[in-house]
């Protein structure tokens, strides 16, 4: 199937979502990669909270180039995102919804995927250029120090993706 | 040869030609995926990476967020009399320049395991220096992503395994890899000489032309074995499953020990980006 969905997504629009199918994403999203994960889940063990509210979010693995003068951003493309396994079943219980990366995931996510009833999308690896084009603004919301680690919110318009994990548990990769 | 305008001349065409290399694929590169797309119709990843070259070739924008670590070869005439320091500084200066002026992302943390502080222009770069034949320079440089490198792997064989054991290592090395490394991919074999040795062997593949065939036929029979054996686990573009897997596989061997099959894998993304410098005696460029 196909979709445009409106970030943040809703419980019925993911409900609907199953492996294969392709879904075209407006809206905005949190941008995270490994050490926002780590201080993120540090904050929750530490304090209970997480730094940003997760409820309902969708978050994408991703670390941008810098952006050329004039340009909202640089190339920005999907990174890895086995890295973020270990890190996936507390951001779910802190009320993640959404994840966008790259290639396979572990057994344990698909399975917290499918308690959670949440989801997991892959972009296309390696397109930064083409992400770059969906992109309509960036903030910074914490972690400065990360450079392009750091936490960032985006709004995005027409961003493709694939569903790779669907709230079934089931994942489009053979692991 | 006038050493100051040669170091200065390596130094402008690094910084050019990584300028262009991470915006724009080698041809050989290019018309692999060309290829593939167009046995492939149906592939949204690959319509999707050909759209995206597209996009970086009219916006300047790199093809993709990592822009890799510079893993730098420089070969070096053994007629040759040079100033090796002088050329390391060169090359160093035109990648902190490229990888400031073309907006690419400095990804190199100068430590680690503990602070893991950003150098801030994507240097130290990686160097393997090689004493050749002649006298040319050269300099060739790999802009290696991490996604892939991370699937990257050594395995040291039995003396006695053979080819089979070598097909079996590498088809493995990239099963375990699966969809991460942002097939289909380029994979660079180095065999023989020792673990370290056998680690480099597998980048300074990655140097020669995907589609390339081997100069010893023994070995280019080997290299297309395993690319058949690779393309059979069916991982596909993006890891969705079909064909290809893999755009090329390339083989460079050295001697090796009584006891030991050192076989390394470097695993490089679609994004295979390469640049080749080759300087004559007088500073000529090749």
């Amino acid at each position: 199937m196909k979709y445009q969905l409106q970030l943040p997504l809703s419980q019925e629009a993911v409900s609907r979502l199953r492996i294969g199918d392709e879904v075209i994403l407006s809206g905005s999203m949190l941008v995270g990669r490994d050490q926002v994960h780590k201080r993120i889940v540090q904050s929750l063990i530490d304090h209970g909270t997480s730094p940003v509210d997760l409820v309902g979010q969708t978050i994408y693995y991703m670390g941008p180039a810098p952006a050329p003068n004039g340009q909202i951003i640089g190339s920005c493309g999907p990174t890895t995102a086995s890295r973020m396994d270990p890190f996936v079943p507390d951001l779910l219980r802190a009320g993640l919804t959404g994840m966008i990366g790259k290639g396979p995931r572990s057994t344990e996510v698909a399975e917290a995927i499918r308690s959670a009833r949440a989801v997991y999308f892959a972009a296309y690896g390696g397109c930064g250029a083409l992400y770059a084009q969906c992109v309509q603004r960036i903030e910074l919301l914490a972690f400065e120090d990360l450079g392009p680690e750091a936490l960032f919110r985006i709004h995005v318009r027409d961003f493709p993706v694939i569903t790779a994990i669907d709230p079934l548990g089931d994942q489009i990769y053979t692991v | 040869m006038r050493e100051d305008e040669t170091v200065q001349k390596i130094e402008q065409l690094v910084y050019e030609r990584l300028l262009i290399a991470g915006v724009e694929l080698p041809e050989d590169v290019h018309a692999a995926l060309r290829s593939a797309a167009a046995g492939a119709e149906d592939s949204v990843i690959l319509q999707a990476i050909l759209k995206n070259l597209e996009i970086a070739e009219q916006t300047r924008l790199p093809m993709c967020q990592d822009t890799g670590m510079a893993v730098v070869f420089l070969g070096i005439g053994e007629e040759l009399s040079v100033c090796l320091g002088d050329i390391r500084r060169a090359v160093d200066r035109g990648i902190a320049r490229a990888y400031t002026d073309g907006s690419f992302r400095k990804s190199v943390v100068e430590e680690p395991v503990f602070q893991r502080t950003n150098t801030g222009n994507n240097l130290p770069a990686v160097y393997h220096v090689e004493i050749v034949a002649g006298d040319h320079l050269s300099v060739d440089i790999l802009m290696k992503g991490f996604g892939s490198e991370n699937c990257s792997s050594l395995r040291m064989l039995n003396p006695t395994a053979g080819e089979d054991g070598v097909v079996d290592a590498v088809v493995s090395i990239m099963r375990a890899a699966g969809g991460k490394p942002c097939p289909p991919v380029v994979l660079g074999v180095g065999i023989g000489g020792t673990s370290d040795r056998a680690a480099v062997l597998s980048k300074k593949a990655l140097l020669r032309e995907v589609g390339s065939t081997h100069r010893d036929s023994r070995y280019a029979a080997l290299e297309q074995r395993i690319l058949e054996a690779v393309q059979a686990l069916g991982i596909g573009p993006g890891g969705f499953g079909g064909e290809p897997t893999a755009l090329g596989v390339m083989i460079e061997q050295e001697a090796t020990h009584i006891a030991g099959l050192p076989v390394a894998v470097s695993i490089n993304c679609w994004a295979d980006r390469k640049v080749h410098i080759e300087l004559d005696r007088e500073g000529r460029e090749l």
